[in-house]
């Protein structure tokens, strides 16, 4: 390890605002589906996460969030940041994590591999973080469901052959499933499990 | 984040900003992301002792705090109005532990913190509801039990609620719930909208704005989000109906708010005024009359706008 992956560069300069910011943009990207959020440039992330994923798990993540991260990440600086700043315990174990942060193009872990909770408390779901190349210009699909007046269109690239036939098998477990937030840059764009994807196949 | 201060006659309690300590935001925070994705369900949050009683509102104040920032403005009504004992205690509470820019105008607030109406000026896509909840569970007249209502919910099981509605046909020929009337939330779970009037729960349906509830004695939040289906429970022969009233609101002449009965003498006497006080207000300053404003006015009870 050189001497420089041992730095553990800075969180937020300003955390009761700041991540009071970031919280209200990602309240807007799960309660509006397919739109846009700006989490901010408040900070700079560690290698391997974008600026969106960093701020969101700074503003949600605590000792009581298990957090699974791709294993060269979490052996990585950004396992060092996120254990320095949150205090969160980093597992082995996709099924056993609070937030997960994947990479959207990569084959594994699927989104079954998570844990999409139970039906007496659906809401102990992992929250998934997928980081993308770009919100414009991929496969065009069409959203509805609570948060989306009528329908909305995104086209997000960079993701897996298959990804949004994992994403509607998520949505036909409602109320089970894991909730995703794609990450791109600083901006995230929220897919609860209550948005159902209208045939793109 | 430690804070740090000297020690004076003058100095109040450092609280940090909007009261809450910051991983209890965190853990709020955490619950509201999943109460908005899944619609109506209940998840369960550590509520915590605030500095007044359970039962006054002590989830709502939770969920703002957890909310709040600096671009807010703040909107605190009890029964609809902006200037009752509630209402006026949970602004000053904000104004002080997190300086808040409070309004009692519906247009200009971006979060809402309600008891138990929703405003009459519609709302708008950007704002926020945080309804007081003082019984999350509408399940639990029906089946005292948590473990039996969480299975329930889990297996939407809601036959019970509805031979309750269909009892009260039965014995009354129409339902008789006028407030916290169940509702059907995205067509899965069964929600209790807070103790609104039923007259308020078609203003639930498809709203642009957020909705977020809190129930800080049952420790539970849950929310709709925008552009959500929120069904009023009811048969297809015994159709949902809201009330209405015989007269308009005897200041602003409104006919179709939501009015408050108020007895005015012991002789019978009684008048019927808009529950929604900067509604009436903003009525009446646009030169709507109802048929005692003139007899208020001259009491000095309320403010004649159009008078010379």
């Amino acid at each position: 390890m050189a001497p420089n992956d041992t730095l553990i560069a800075a969180g937020f300069a300003d955390p009761v605002f700041q991540s009071q910011g970031a919280f209200r943009a990602l309240l807007a990207a799960l309660s509006e589906p397919g739109l846009a959020c700006d989490l901010g440039d408040a900070i700079v992330p560690p290698a391997g996460l974008e600026a969106a994923t960093a701020v969101a798990l700074l503003t949600l993540a605590d000792y009581e969030t298990p957090i699974w991260l791709p294993a060269a990440l979490r052996d990585g600086p950004a396992g060092a940041w996120l254990r320095f700043h949150c205090g969160t315990a980093l597992v082995d174990d996709p099924a056993r994590a609070a937030f997960v942060m994947i990479d959207g193009a990569a084959p594994e872990p699927r989104l079954a591999a998570f844990n999409a909770g139970d039906d007496q408390f659906p809401d102990r779901s992992t929250t998934v973080l997928i980081q993308c190349a770009g919100f414009e210009g991929g496969e065009a699909v069409t959203l509805e469901g609570p948060g989306i007046a009528g329908q909305r269109s995104i086209a997000p690239i960079g993701l897996r052959p298959g990804f949004w036939a994992e994403v509607e098998d998520n949505a036909a477990v409602y109320p089970l499933g894991v909730d995703l937030l794609l990450v791109h840059g600083a901006q995230v764009l929220g897919l609860p499990r209550s948005t159902q994807i209208v045939g793109t196949r | 984040m430690t804070v740090h201060q000297n020690i004076t006659d003058e100095t109040r309690p450092a609280y940090n900003y909007a009261y809450l300590d910051e991983q209890t935001k965190r853990m709020i925070r955490r619950a509201l992301l999943k109460a908005v994705a899944i619609p109506g369900y209940q998840v369960p949050f550590g509520s915590r002792e605030m500095p007044l009683a359970r039962g006054w509102g002590t989830g709502g104040i939770q969920v703002t705090a957890a909310i709040i920032g600096p671009d807010d403005t703040l909107k605190v009504i009890d029964q609809g109005a902006d200037d009752t004992t509630n209402a006026v205690s949970i602004r000053r509470f904000f104004e002080r532990t997190a300086d808040a820019r409070t309004t009692e105008a519906t247009h200009e607030a971006t979060i809402i913190q309600t008891r138990h109406r929703i405003p009459e000026a519609p709302l708008k896509a950007g704002q926020i509801m945080v309804y007081q909840v003082p019984q999350p569970e509408p399940l639990r007249k029906l089946e005292p039990h948590e473990t039996e209502t969480r299975k329930m919910h889990a297996w939407a099981e809601y036959g019970l609620m509805q031979v309750k509605l269909y009892e009260n046909i039965a014995r009354f020929g129409e339902v008789t719930t006028t407030y916290d009337y169940p509702v059907m939330v995205n067509g899965r779970y069964v929600m209790a909208p807070s103790p609104i009037p039923k007259f308020d729960n078609p203003k639930m349906q498809m709203s642009p704005a957020l909705q977020l509830f809190g129930a800080g004695r049952e420790k539970r939040i849950y929310a709709v989000p925008p552009h959500t289906s929120v069904r009023s429970l009811d048969f297809d022969d015994h159709p949902f109906r809201i009330q209405s009233w015989e007269q308009p609101c005897a200041l602003c002449g409104a006919a179709d708010s939501y009015l408050d009965e108020v007895v005015i003498d012991d002789q019978g006497g009684r008048m019927f005024v808009c529950s929604d006080s900067h509604h009436c207000e903003t009525r009446r300053a646009d030169g709507h009359r109802g048929a005692m404003l003139a007899d208020a006015s001259a009491l000095h009870l309320v403010e004649d706008e159009a008078k010379p």
